[in-house]
């Protein structure tokens, strides 16, 4: 676990690098997808200082809601110390000044590239996704227009249609990431690549959840406490993925595992992919073990 | 006697200078197959657009009967009803396959489609119904999971079809359905239509400029030029002894082998 304090921005940076007319643009963007939970809202994105499909609408939500005193955690694909989380945690250092933690808990604004963390989030943090194609329709539907009525309208059997097609194909929904979901029984919502794992995490969480797609300029959110379910057949319910085996370094059964192929003669090993609660538990287990 | 299905008044439709449809006006009756002939360019498709709702008449009305009496006028209705009466009382079944069909789901999840547009949430019943409907049009069920893409010409035109006929509309709209494809595969797909037509009773519209498929399929028919009716009437009495003069040519240039 690794904290640095808040620090002294770059001069010749706007707080947050955005300047104060794009932020203000993106709140009103925010508001209004928080005002109707799941909606898409289209909002003016800005040119990132990094390329797209590397979180460039996740950074302008986060440059968006940033004050001084919050604390940042950017996590990509549940690990704190990869090249994109890195690199954004040292973005926002360098142009904001505000204080980076890898801590879940002490975290209040938490930047995720296709993870939820595993730790329980609370009221007073926000969850931020980078997003790269905000439509759950997509797949099956190539027109904009048409899915824009399609979720005017309610028209959503197309999205069984995907997962009917799942079926016939594989016996199973072997949709295993963006999992289309259904929020407050309304709008048909893609949380991003996150792994299905995570959808149950999305529902009735206490955290703000905000959602943001540089390249397609939506952004759309989840209010804390909203019912979000998980679309299924009623023969073939929605179920998230399990393992058989643990976490070869906390021993945890019950988050979700990568699998890390160690040499070229076959070895590999599971690991969980949220680092912060692997360390957190491994420095536990080291403890009771003293 | 019981109200027509479907009455069309003074049914005009421009584009710019040139009037495609122009003062069209019929009725069709509860299980009548109505077709409307005519030479390329005559108006005849964008008459059944216009009819069917996929473009909006620039005059006149469409009005529909629905079971409980209730007679809805097409230009009134809200789009969100609009679609959901396209996908559930009506079909229209497209010249080309590829327009009415997706080609990049199997033929289960085109036939799925309509049902769980409609509410079917159970996996089992969904795909027992499409088997249903696949032997219905003659294709065998073990294909159920093949892309359309994998289908002949007049397989993929049956799969149409089926994917419309499953929701159980009253009123298919038809656009030459069996355009581009050889006389032996239109035969059998006439055949279908047919019985098809007769099992579920239903009432049809069917455009094509193939005066065999009008005599064939419709009871009465409706022949037009230059967007104007110029004769309609029985289909046999149309054929047998055309009245105007365009329509004593369209029949005798029907050719004779």
């Amino acid at each position: 676990m690794s904290t640095e304090p808040a620090s002294v921005p770059d001069p010749g940076y706007n707080f947050a690098y955005l300047n104060e007319q794009t932020k203000k643009m993106i709140r009103r963007a925010l508001l209004k997808a928080i005002a109707i939970p799941g909606y898409q809202v289209p909002f003016a994105s800005r040119e990132m200082p990094m390329p797209y499909g590397w979180g460039t609408g996740g950074v302008q939500v986060t440059a968006s809601i940033l004050t001084p005193d919050d604390v940042l955690k950017v996590i990509d694909q549940g690990a704190d110390d990869t090249t994109n989380a890195v690199s954004i945690r040292k973005f926002f250092r360098r142009t904001a000044g505000i204080a980076t933690t890898s801590d879940t808990e002490t975290a209040t604004v938490i930047q995720t590239r296709h993870r939820i963390p595993e730790e329980p989030l609370s009221e007073s943090q926000i969850l931020v996704f980078q997003v790269p194609i905000p439509e759950p329709l997509r797949f099956l539907e190539p027109r904009e227009t048409e899915t824009r009525k399609m979720h005017a309208y309610e028209d959503y059997g197309l999205m069984h249609v995907k997962l009917y097609e799942d079926i016939s194909q594989n016996g199973h929904i072997a949709t295993t990431y963006a999992y289309p979901v259904r929020v407050e029984g309304r709008y048909v919502m893609d949380p991003s690549p996150t792994p299905k794992f995570d959808n149950p995490k999305m529902d009735n969480c206490e955290a703000l959840q905000l959602f943001g797609a540089g390249r397609e300029k939506r952004i759309y959110a989840l209010p804390p406490y909203t019912r979000v379910v998980s679309l299924d057949f009623e023969d073939h319910p929605f179920e998230i993925q399990k393992w058989t085996e643990k976490c070869s370094l906390c021993g945890a059964d019950d988050s979700f595992l990568d699998e890390v192929i160690t040499d070229d003669k076959g070895g590999r090993m599971f690991v969980c992919s949220d680092t912060d609660f692997c360390s957190k538990r491994q420095i536990g287990r080291q403890e009771a073990a003293e | 006697m019981t109200a027509p299905l479907l009455s069309v008044g003074n049914l005009t439709k421009r584009f710019g200078a040139t009037t495609a449809c122009s003062g069209i006006s019929f009725d069709l009756w509860p299980g009548e197959v109505l077709g409307i002939v005519g030479e390329s360019g005559s108006g005849k498709t964008t008459l059944l657009q216009c009819v069917a709702g996929l473009q909006s008449a620039d005059e006149g009305s469409v009005a529909y009967h629905l079971d409980d009496g209730h007679r809805i006028e097409l230009s009134t209705l809200s789009e969100p009803a609009l679609r959901r009466m396209q996908r559930t009382e009506w079909a229209f079944i497209h010249q080309h396959p590829h327009l009415g069909l997706r080609m990049n789901v199997s033929a289960g999840a085109n036939i799925g489609e309509r049902l769980m547009a409609n509410q079917w949430q159970h996996y089992g019943n969904i795909r027992s119904e499409a088997e249903k409907w696949l032997q219905a049009v003659e294709i065998d069920s073990s294909r159920i999971d093949d892309l359309p893409s994998t289908y002949s010409g007049g397989m993929q035109q049956r799969l149409q079809i089926a994917r419309n006929l499953v929701s159980k509309p009253k009123l298919v709209f038809m656009d030459e359905p069996t355009g581009g494809l050889d006389v032996s595969v239109q035969a059998r797909l006439l055949d279908l239509i047919r019985n098809l037509v007769r099992k579920f009773g239903l009432s049809v519209v069917i455009v094509t400029h193939d005066l065999a498929v009008a005599r064939l399929l419709s009871s009465r028919l409706i022949v037009m030029r230059n967007g104007e009716i110029i004769e309609e009437g029985l289909t046999d009495q149309v054929l047998e002894d055309p009245q105007s003069a365009y329509s004593q040519l369209l029949v005798s240039s029907i050719l004779q082998v």
